[in-house]
């Protein structure tokens, strides 16, 4: 499969400053995420492989490369890590045996550390309404967070006829399922984002 | 000695609710077969991918305390591959990591067994053993075509690598009950996960390659490890030729004889009726 034109070819080239360089940066990730990613040696397999490749601005192996480089900003600030779902493929078919979904996951968590600008801010989003959903109730209430999804996002007309299809077969529960003893839930919610949301 | 028969079972979100047709058809098979799913009390979501993209902590202890909920001597089963990776993965962390453990535990004032065994519902069939599972068949499902649709989390995630594997059940599970695998088609493509509430017109296009794969193959149906896979598959597909896609359990359930169909199968966006005819026709 050839990679789209805007995968391989980002808008934006990193400018890469030598002295302003986080060398640190890749020792860090391979620490948090449990894998070796120096291992890498850009054969592209995991780009390849990737179901969602199309939509992101640097294939998976360009983000280990941007780590490699340690350029911090270009890693933490771009769209692939949000795109990614965590369906490993490219984690199955690296043949130096690199987690790359793993990878991802450390650069989000990193990236809404630091408060970096969010690559797609509208991905940050659904998780932080399935957040609130889950410290309200416990559970995640599919209406409820699609709702107010698509209110923060201002796509409400997106989707109006799969929610009008799921809804007629009483797929989307309009009351949440709930935990009973809520305040156990209520205090598992302590991360320092929970201002934030 | 407890019985062997019994389990602690584990919903999740999607099985009780959009997915509650794979929760029915799961515990009529279990009725059927003699399992005792007792569902574990004041569960909560298992964190999801939401939880881990936000907070390490908050998705080991959302996690978690569904394992502290979990009463002894009888293994924990889930349906849904996410819930059950997550459950694992938080068991994984609490064999290897006794402090945390202990802080956990006095949070909840429960104790947490890094023993416990976390099962998926499809292991259980495994166990109780194929002969008896045929000898048990009261439905014909005899020609019926499936592409057994693993989707990505129910084998892959390398963290787990050491754990049981489950690739290959389902078709020996439904093989063992007279259906035909289809090999050939995208089982194991992803099918969009959350991206199809985020941004649907990227799921759109994966989701038409993986049922076209399926018609290429000259298959009937679909049926899938996972009741988020199964949602997307029906709600994103937007190819003119539609096949009806299942639930696991649900296509179990038919085999072992269940009458009730009806009540799961008016929530499919297309509907698997006139297939369970042709099938009933052809016995």
């Amino acid at each position: 499969m050839v990679p789209p034109q805007g995968a391989l070819a980002p808008a934006i080239k990193p400018d890469i400053d030598i002295a302003r360089l986080d060398r640190s940066l890749a020792d860090e990730v391979m620490v948090r995420s449990g894998t070796n990613l120096k291992a890498c040696y850009q054969c592209r397999a995991c780009g390849n492989g990737c179901p969602f490749v199309q939509a992101m601005d640097y294939t998976p192996n360009q983000v280990l490369r941007l780590l490699q480089f340690g350029l911090r900003e270009q890693a933490l600030t771009c769209q692939t890590i949000w795109v990614c779902v965590g369906c490993h493929t490219c984690s199955s078919q690296c043949p130096m045996g690199i987690d790359l979904a793993a990878v991802m996951d450390t650069l989000r968590l990193l990236a809404v550390e630091e408060g970096v600008a969010i690559g797609r801010p509208n991905i940050l989003d659904f998780h932080e309404e399935v957040l609130r959903s889950l410290e309200k109730y416990g559970r995640a209430h599919k209406l409820g967070i699609m709702l107010r999804h698509k209110l923060a996002t201002k796509s409400w007309f997106q989707d109006l006829d799969v929610g009008l299809k799921m809804l007629a077969k009483r797929k989307l529960d309009l009351w949440p399922s709930k935990v009973q003893d809520i305040k156990e839930i209520n205090d598992l919610f302590t991360c320092y984002w929970r201002k934030a949301l | 000695m407890s019985n062997l028969m019994d389990f602690s079972y584990f919903p999740g979100c999607s099985l009780a609710t959009t997915a509650a047709e794979s929760n029915l058809s799961m515990m009529k098979s279990s009725r059927i077969l003699g399992f005792n799913l007792i569902e574990l009390k004041d569960w909560n979501c298992c964190g999801s991918s939401s939880a881990g993209t936000l907070c390490k902590n908050l998705a080991l202890a959302m996690a978690t305390r569904n394992l502290s909920l979990a009463p002894p001597g009888r293994p924990l089963v889930a349906m849904c591959p996410r819930c059950l990776h997550y459950l694992r993965s938080a068991q994984n962390c609490l064999r290897n990591d006794a402090e945390t453990r202990s802080k956990l535990e006095e949070q909840f004032n429960r104790p947490l067994n890094p023993d416990l065994e976390i099962v998926h519902f499809m292991e259980v069939l495994v166990r109780y053993g194929l002969d008896r599972l045929h000898d048990k068949a009261r439905r014909s499902l005899k020609g019926l075509r499936f592409v057994p649709y693993y989707g990505c989390t129910l084998a892959r995630p390398p963290r787990l690598a050491r754990e049981k594997y489950f690739q290959g059940e389902m078709e020996n599970i439904l093989v063992a009950l007279g259906a035909e695998p289809v090999t050939t088609a995208l089982s194991n493509r992803c099918c969009g996960s959350f991206l199809s509430a985020t941004d649907p017109q990227m799921v759109t296009p994966l989701v038409n390659k993986i049922i076209e794969s399926a018609v290429a193959a000259r298959a009937d149906c679909l049926v899938t490890a996972c009741a988020m896979c199964q949602l997307n598959l029906e709600i994103r597909g937007t190819t003119s030729n539609r096949l009806p896609v299942f639930h696991f359990s649900e296509v179990l359930a038919l085999a072992l004889g269940a009458e009730d169909y009806e009540a799961w199968f008016v929530r499919h966006i297309v509907d698997p009726r006139p297939l369970v005819e042709k099938l009933a026709k052809a016995a």
